[in-house]
C-alpha cells in the first residue's frame, strides 16, 4: 500500500518540545504520539557531524538542525533523501522570508502561520510550489483578507 | 463575560509555568473557559478559542471537544475563521471520525467560492485528509478546477487529484482528459504538480503508462530547457534551475523508460547530459545526479551510460559530504548484484569508507565490502576486513565475524590461510562470534585433515593466553579432545612444534571446567574433550577421576554427561574406543542454489554423521519432482534442498539411544531418547542445529505467522532478514504436534513461484514429539529480488500412529514486512 512520499514533518527543539506536526497519512492520536517520541529519541542524541539520514521501521528519516529547531521528515523507501534535505531547506527559507530572520519564537507565537506557509509549499506529502517567491506572494495576499 | 484572552497572551502565560503541574493547571483553567465559551455559541471569539485549543493540542493536551467548533468555523463567511477552521480540521479530525463527513458540503461550497484563497483552503484540506466518500462526492469539482486557467488553483487541483486517485483508484479515468495539455504550462508549480499527477497515474495503471509514453519527448524538452536556461532568480538553487522539477521529471522518465527500448533510447542523451554537466559541489546538484543514476540503472540504458552512472556513485564516495557517501553506498549495494564488475572498480574507495567515523556509513561499507569479495581479491580484502574487525565498535563485530567466516570459506586460497583467518577472528573478536559458527568451524577443521596438528597447536596456544572468549574456548576444547594426541607428540609441520605433556593439556581442560569465565556449554565441551582423550592419552586414571567427580555436579547437563561417561568406563569399556574414535570427514552439503543466494549462503550444514554410520544419502531430485508434478509445473521452481537426513538428527541421539535401551546400575538413569526435546543440542555434536548465520541486528520485528494448522500439526513461520543481502528473507519453520502420538519421518518441503529462489536447510530432526513437547525447526532462505508478494506451497509427509500422512497447503498470509 504505497502511500505519500512524505509521511510526516515534525519540528521540535533540543528539549523535545514539539513546535509543529504535519501528517500526510491518516494517523491516530496514539500513533502520532509514538512517532513523535521515537523521532525525538532517535534524532536528539545524534552527534553534530554525522549523516542526516536514519532508518526507522520501513521509512527513511531525514533530519536537519536549524538553530534550536530540528526539522524531521519521514520518507518512503524509494524516495530521494538528498532532495528531501532541499525540501527542508526550502521550507526554512520560506519561513525566513515571511518572518524576517526567523527563529524558534516566531514559530511558537505564530504557529498557525507556519502551518499556512507549509500548506502553500507542500500538499499531500508532495511539493506544491517550486518558486521561491510565489509562496510568500500568496501568503501576503491571503493575509490581507484576514478581518 | 470578559473577552477570552488572546492567543499570544495565552502562549506567553503558559510559557511562564515553571513546572509541568503548573502548566497543566493553566491549561485546564483555559480549557474550562473555552468550553463555556463554546457552549454559549459565541461567534465572535470562536476563532480565537479554537486557535488556543490548537496550541494546547500541540503541547499534548486533549482537544477533541473542539472538533465541531472547527466545522462551524469552516462554515463561517469570514476568511480568518475559515483559515483556522480548516487548520483545526486537519489537525484534530481524520477519516476515522464521522464528524469529518459533515465537512463535505462546506468544502463543496468553498471549492466554488469567488475567492481563490478560499478555494485553495478547500482543495488543501480535501487533498490532505479527504476520505473515500468525500473524494467520490467531490471529484467532479476537483476535475473542473484542474482545467481552469488560474495556475494557483490548477496546481492545487492537480495534487488534490493525486489524493483522490490514491483513495479511489477507479476515479483515475475521469482525470484523463484534463491531463491533455498540462505539460504545456509555463508555470513551474503547475508543471511540477502535473508531473506528480502523471507519475501517480502511470504507476497505478499499465494502460495509462502506455498512453503517456508519448510524452517522453516533451518531458525531455522541458528538462533540457531547465538545464540550458539562464539564471532564473525565482527557481534558482545554487546555480541550478528548479531542482525539484528536474528530479520529478527524471523520476517520471524512469517509470516511462522501464522495460521500453524506444523510450529509453529517447532519453539517453538527456540523461548523459545531466550526468556530465550537473554541478556537484553542493547537495542540490548531487540530489539531481542521484536521481539520474537511479533512472539510468532502472531503464534499458546502454552499457556506456550504466558505467557512467556507477562512476558517478564512485565519485560520490570520495565526496566530503557524509550524506552523499551514505547515499552512494546504499545505491552501490543495490547494484552490486547486477553490475558487479563496474562496482568492483571502486573497491578500494569502498574499503576506505570502513575507516569513516560515521556509523551508518561504516555499516554500509562493511556490507558492500563483503559483497565484493571474490577469489581474486580475497587476500587483500580480508586484510582490510580483519583490521576493521579489530578496531570497529562492538555492534559490528558479530556481523563482521560472520561475514569473514563466510568469505573465507568460499574463497580461501589455502587451508592454512583459512585456519589462520579463523584463528585471527576467534582471538580478536572471539566473544562476538555467533554461537552457531562454532559447529561450522569444527566441521571445517575436521575436514582440513592435513592441518589438524597445526590447528590444535595454535588453538592450544591461544587458550594459554585467554580463556574468556567462549566460542574460541569451545572450538579449542573440541579440537584438543580430537587431536590431543597430535599435540603431545609434537607433529606439527607448519610451524615449530611445541613441547607439551599430557598432564599440561589436562590441566588446561580441567581449568576450563572450574573457571568462572566458562559457560555451561563450554564446560560441556571440555568434559567431553577430556573424555575423548581417554583413548588418546595414557593417563586414563586421571581422566576417570575427573569424570567421576563431575558425576555429582550441580549442573544437570554436566552431571548427566559425567554419569554416562562413567558408565562408558565401567560397563561399556569395550565400546569406548570405537565411540570415541576420531571423527570422520563430515560431508559438506553441496553449495546448491543460484549465485544470488550463494553470496550469503556459504553456510554448509554438516550432514548428520556418527562414528559408525555412513553419512545419509542426499535425495533432492525425486522429491523436488514430486512437488513439481503436484503443483503443475510452469510457474514453480523446484526446491533445492540440502541433505534430508534419513536418520535421527544427531550422533549424540544415537549414543543416547544406545544407552537408553539398556538398564544401568547405579546413578540416575539418563533420560531416554524420545522424551529429550529435539531442539536440544545433542552431546557429541553440540550446537549443530540449522540456524542461519546472519541475523539482522536491527531486525525490523517482522511478525511471525501460522502457516499450517491441521490434524494436530501446527507449523509457524518466524522471520529474519539476511544480512548483507536485504532481498533474502530467512524463515524458520517451527513444527509442533498436539496429538497424543508422535509424528515420525517428518519431512517438510516447499516451492515458490518462478521469480523467487528458495533454499531449504536441514531440519533439526524428523520426529515431532507428541503433546507439544518439542519443536522441529528448519530454515528456509528465500531470495526475492523483485520484492514480489511471497507465496509458497508446502508439502508435509509424516508417519502418525502407524500410517503415512501426506498433505499439501498454500501459504499466502505472509506479513508484508517479510517480502517488502
Amino acid at each position: 500500500n504505497r502511500w505519500r512520499k512524505l509521511r510526516f514533518l515534525l519540528l521540535f527543539n533540543r528539549q523535545g518540545k514539539l513546535r509543529l506536526q504535519k501528517w500526510f497519512v491518516p494517523t491516530s492520536d496514539r500513533e502520532r504520539k509514538k512517532v513523535i517520541r521515537d523521532m525525538i529519541m532517535l534524532v536528539l542524541p545524534r552527534q553534530p557531524r554525522t549523516c542526516n539520514f536514519l532508518r526507522w521501521k520501513d521509512l527513511k528519516i531525514v533530519y536537519k538542525r536549524y538553530a534550536s529547531l530540528y526539522f524531521c521528515a519521514g520518507l518512503e523507501e524509494q524516495d530521494n533523501e538528498l532532495l528531501a534535505l532541499e525540501v527542508l531547506h526550502r521550507y526554512v527559507e520560506l519561513l525566513d522570508k515571511y518572518f524576517g530572520n526567523v527563529c524558534e519564537l516566531d514559530i511558537i507565537f505564530n504557529f498557525e502561520k507556519a502551518y499556512f506557509i507549509l500548506d502553500e509549499f507542500l500538499m499531500g506529502g508532495e511539493v506544491l510550489e517550486t518558486s521561491k517567491f510565489a509562496v510568500n506572494v500568496s501568503m501576503e495576499q491571503a493575509d490581507t483578507l484576514q478581518e | 463575560m470578559p473577552a477570552p484572552i488572546r492567543l499570544r497572551e495565552l502562549i506567553r502565560t503558559i510559557r511562564t509555568a515553571r513546572t509541568q503541574a503548573e502548566e497543566r493547571e493553566m491549561i485546564q483553567k483555559e480549557c474550562a473557559a473555552i468550553r463555556s465559551s463554546f457552549r454559549e455559541e459565541d461567534n465572535t471569539y470562536r476563532c480565537r478559542n479554537v486557535a488556543k485549543l490548537l496550541y494546547m493540542h500541540m503541547l499534548g493536551y486533549p482537544a477533541h471537544f473542539g472538533q465541531l467548533e472547527c466545522l462551524k468555523l469552516i462554515a463561517s463567511q469570514k476568511f480568518t475563521d475559515k483559515r483556522i477552521g480548516y487548520l483545526g480540521a486537519m489537525l484534530l479530525l481524520d477519516e476515522r471520525q464521522d464528524v469529518h463527513l459533515l465537512m463535505t458540503n462546506c468544502i463543496k461550497n468553498d471549492l466554488n467560492h469567488s475567492t481563490q484563497y478560499v478555494q485553495g483552503l478547500a482543495l488543501c484540506t480535501l487533498g490532505c485528509m479527504g476520505s473515500s466518500e468525500m473524494c467520490r462526492d467531490l471529484a467532479g469539482e476537483v476535475e473542473k478546477l484542474l482545467k481552469t486557467s488560474n495556475s494557483y488553483l490548477r496546481k492545487k487541483a492537480a495534487l488534490c487529484a493525486v489524493h483522490v486517485i490514491r483513495k479511489v483508484p477507479e476515479l483515475m479515468e475521469m482525470f484523463l482528459p484534463a491531463t491533455k495539455n498540462l505539460l504545456s504550462e509555463k508555470n513551474h508549480g503547475v508543471l511540477h504538480t502535473s508531473v506528480v499527477l502523471l507519475t501517480e497515474m502511470c504507476e497505478r495503471s499499465p494502460d495509462m503508462l502506455a498512453h503517456f509514453r508519448k510524452l517522453v519527448p516533451q518531458l525531455v524538452r522541458i528538462l533540457k530547457n531547465l538545464i540550458m536556461s539562464g539564471y532564473s532568480p525565482e527557481h534558482d538553487v545554487s546555480g541550478i534551475s528548479d531542482p525539484f522539477l528536474q528530479v520529478r521529471i527524471l523520476r517520471l522518465l524512469r517509470i516511462l523508460g522501464k522495460s521500453d527500448d524506444d523510450s529509453s533510447e529517447a532519453m539517453n542523451d538527456i540523461l548523459a547530459q545531466v550526468a556530465t554537466n550537473t554541478e556537484t559541489s553542493k547537495n542540490v546538484g548531487n540530489a539531481i545526479l542521484y536521481e539520474t543514476v537511479l533512472t539510468i540503472m532502472d531503464i534499458k540504458s546502454e552499457s556506456g551510460l550504466r558505467v557512467l552512472a556507477i562512476n558517478i556513485l564512485g565519485r560520490f564516495l570520495l565526496n566530503n559530504d557524509k550524506n552523499i557517501r551514505y547515499v552512494a553506498l546504499t545505491s552501490l549495494l543495490k547494484t552490486v548484484q547486477t553490475d558487479h564488475n563496474a562496482v568492483q572498480r571502486h573497491r578500494s574507495t569502498i574499503v576506505d569508507c570502513l575507516k569513516d567515523l560515521d556509523v551508518s556509513i561504516k555499516r554500509r561499507a562493511m556490507e558492500l565490502s563483503f559483497a565484493l569479495v571474490n577469489g581474486n581479491n580475497i587476500r587483500g580484502m580480508m586484510k582490510e576486513l580483519l583490521y576493521f574487525l579489530d578496531s570497529c565498535d562492538p555492534e559490528f563485530k558479530a556481523d563482521c565475524a560472520s561475514g569473514v567466516f563466510l568469505a573465507a570459506e568460499k574463497y580461501a586460497p589455502s587451508k592454512r590461510w583459512h585456519i589462520d583467518t579463523i584463528m585471527r577472528v576467534l582471538t580478536t573478536a572471539g566473544s562476538y562470534v555467533r554461537d552457531d559458527s562454532v559447529p561450522n568451524l569444527i566441521q571445517l577443521i575436521t575436514n582440513s585433515v592435513e592441518m589438524h596438528a597445526y590447528t590444535v597447536q595454535r588453538l592450544y596456544k591461544a587458550l594459554l593466553d585467554d580463556i574468556s572468549q567462549q566460542p574460541l574456548v569451545q572450538v579449542a576444547s573440541w579440537c584438543i579432545g580430537e587431536y590431543g594426541d597430535l599435540l603431545v607428540s609434537g607433529q606439527c609441520e607448519e610451524e615449530e612444534p611445541i613441547q607439551v605433556t599430557e598432564d599440561e593439556v589436562l590441566d588446561v581442560l580441567e581449568g576450563l571446567l572450574v573457571s568462572n569465565l566458562s559457560t555451561p556449554v563450554t564446560r560441556g565441551y571440555s568434559l567431553t574433550a577430556i573424555m575423548k582423550l581417554s583413548t588418546r592419552f595414557s593417563s586414563v586414571n586421571r581422566i576417570k577421576k575427573v569424570v567421576s567427580i563431575y558425576g555429582s555436579s550441580i549442573d544437570v547437563e554436566l552431571q548427566q554427561r559425567a554419569v554416562e561417561y562413567n558408565a562408558l568406563f565401567k560397563k561399556y569399556d569395550h565400546m569406548r574406543p570405537a565411540l570415541l574414535e576420531r571423527m570422520p570427514i563430515m560431508e559438506k552439503t553441496a553449495s546448491n542454489g543460484p549465485t544470488e543466494i550463494v553470496q550469503t549462503n556459504g553456510e554448509t550444514e554438516p550432514s548428520t554423521v556418527e562414528a559408525k554410520h555412513p553419512p545419509p544419502v542426499t535425495q533432492p531430485t525425486n522429491q523436488a519432482n514430486d512437488l513439481l508434478d503436484l503443483l503443475g509445473g510452469n510457474d514453480v521452481v523446484p526446491v533445492i534442498q540440502t541433505t534430508i537426513p534419513t536418520k535421527p538428527a544427531s550422533a549424540g541421539g544415537e549414543l543416547l539411544d544406545l544407552l537408553g535401551d539398556l538398564s544401568l546400575s547405579g546413578g540416575p538413569a539418563p533420560a531416554p531418547a524420545p522424551s529429550v526435546p529435539t531442539s536440544q543440542p545433542p552431546f557429541l555434536l553440540d550446537g549443530l542445529t540449522s540456524q542461519p548465520l546472519f541475523n539482522d541486528i536491527a531486525a525490523a520485528g517482522i511478525p511471525s505467522m501460522t502457516a499450517y494448522n491441521k490434524n494436530g500439526l501446527k507449523i509457524d513461520f518466524t522471520f529474519e532478514r539476511a544480512n548483507p543481502n536485504p532481498n533474502i528473507a530467512v524463515i524458520t519453520i517451527h513444527a509442533t504436534n498436539s496429538t497424543e502420538a508422535e509424528m515420525t519421518d517428518f519431512v517438510f518441503q516447499a516451492a515458490v513461484p518462478k521469480t523467487f529462489q528458495l533454499q531449504l536447510l536441514s531440519p533439526s530432526s524428523n520426529l515431532v514429539p507428541a503433546l507439544n513437547q518439542g519443536t522441529v525447526t528448519q530454515v528456509i532462505r528465500v531470495l526475492n529480488p523483485q520484492k514480489q508478494q511471497l507465496r509458497m506451497r508446502i508439502k508435509l509427509t509424516y508417519t502418525h500412529k502407524g500410517s503415512a500422512v501426506q498433505d499439501l497447503a498454500e501459504v499466502n498470509n505472509f506479513p508484508p514486512q517479510s517480502w517488502q
